[in-house]
């Protein structure tokens, strides 16, 4: 569906928010995430689902994420993922805002 | 007029997970979700993003979702777009200027809300000499319109005059607001006290705009509340003056009379709408029962 050009980053340090970088990988790389979490024990397997979920709601497939959680809540996470794949030349439905 | 109470309107900074997560609970009557002043150009998409998700996965409780767009000669187009089909209850627009500007806005919404949506009020905040000269016309250019709100601080620099604490270089464009906003039949809730540090500053600040006619004051610290409640809730001697005049004119209905009066003051109309109107407010908060003990 939808196609990165190049790195981007969205989101901050702050407590209750996450920084995610996103790149696009090389051909049949696959989705790759790198997390880094002060609740990796008891959301860590959450947080790598929901973004999961978002590249593959917008059908990508080798794609690179790097996120340093901060205790941010899903919408959060989900917030921050769009962005950044926005920022980073992402193709998206007007509605998915 | 619009009964929603709005005495407290607190400012969430738009870009900060931690604020927009917990605005629900400091019991505002309002918070405005702000993509304006507390975000900085590089980061407005980043904003609208994070609002989209927090009106929808977010709960505010009782307290009513505002959201302060950017101007339109700005961002505010995208902002609409993408804020309006998450349902927000109500959009503030800064720097209003004008009828057209609301009719604008009007447009603008009407295109983005979903089928079966409630239609999005509109909040127009009042900052600049020309904004408050136009004041009426503003507040009667759409039946969405349920407030006007008054920015002290963008208006002081656009007269090019210093802000102060006693606000006397802003006492006329205060009552302004008021006056056009009681004409057209709205609320106005006036500007917020900027040094979240003076509570007997924020005190005296909220008595004079409650004696001058707000129905609420903006926020910038959810510390400020609980004064500004304190201001605009109906005090003990209200309530109970209240219900004897009401309570004198059922009496005097009931005898048949047109005419009555309580401690030697003669009771009509306006009197009569005032004590209903902290009635229905005490009522609303809770405040009726041992009033008249």
């Amino acid at each position: 569906m939808g196609s990165l050009l190049k790195i981007a980053q969205a989101g901050t340090l702050e407590s209750s928010d996450i920084m995610i970088t996103v790149a696009p990988g090389p051909q049949d790389s696959g989705i790759v995430i790198e997390l880094q979490s002060i609740v990796m024990i008891q959301y860590g397997e959450d947080i790598r689902r929901t973004l999961a979920t978002i590249v593959g709601e917008m059908g990508y497939t080798d794609i690179y994420i790097k996120a340093l959680d901060r205790g941010a809540l899903d919408c959060t996470i989900r917030a921050r993922a769009l962005t950044a794949l926005r920022r980073a030349g992402g193709v998206f439905k007007e509605d998915i805002v | 007029m619009d009964e929603k109470l709005r005495r407290s309107m607190l400012f969430l900074p738009g870009n900060n997970p931690v604020m927009l997560q917990n605005g629900g609970v400091f019991g505002a009557d309002s918070v405005i979700l702000d993509l304006e002043d507390a975000v900085a150009p590089t980061e407005k998409d980043a904003a609208r993003f994070l609002i989209a998700h927090a009106l929808r996965f977010v709960d505010y409780g009782d307290s009513e979702t505002v959201i302060r767009i950017n101007p339109l000669d700005t961002f505010a187009s995208e902002d609409i777009k993408a804020i309006v089909p998450c349902r927000p209850n109500a959009i503030l627009v800064p720097k209003v200027e004008g009828a057209s500007d609301i009719q604008t806005v009007v447009q603008m919404i009407r295109a983005a809300e979903q089928p079966n949506q409630i239609p999005v009020k509109i909040i127009a905040l009042l900052e600049t000499p020309r904004g408050i000269i136009e004041a009426y016309q503003i507040a009667k250019a759409d039946p969405r319109v349920v407030a006007l709100a008054f920015g002290g601080e963008d208006y002081t620099a656009g007269l090019g005059a210093i802000r102060t604490k006693e606000g006397k270089e802003i006492f006329t464009a205060r009552t302004v607001v008021v006056n056009a906003a009681a004409a057209a039949d709205v609320q106005s809730i006036d500007t917020p006290y900027t040094d979240a540090n003076d509570e007997d500053g924020l005190l005296a600040d909220t008595l004079l705009a409650n004696q001058l006619g707000f129905k609420g004051k903006m926020s910038i610290n959810p510390r400020q509340i609980e004064v500004i409640h304190g201001v605009f809730n109906p005090s003990r001697h209200e309530i109970y003056w209240a219900q004897q005049v009401i309570f004198a004119i059922h009496k005097a209905q009931g005898e048949g009379s047109g005419v009555t009066s309580l401690n030697g003051k003669m009771i009509d109309l306006p009197i009569v709408n005032r004590a209903e109107r902290i009635l229905r407010l005490a009522q609303l908060l809770g405040l009726l029962e041992g009033a008249e003990s």
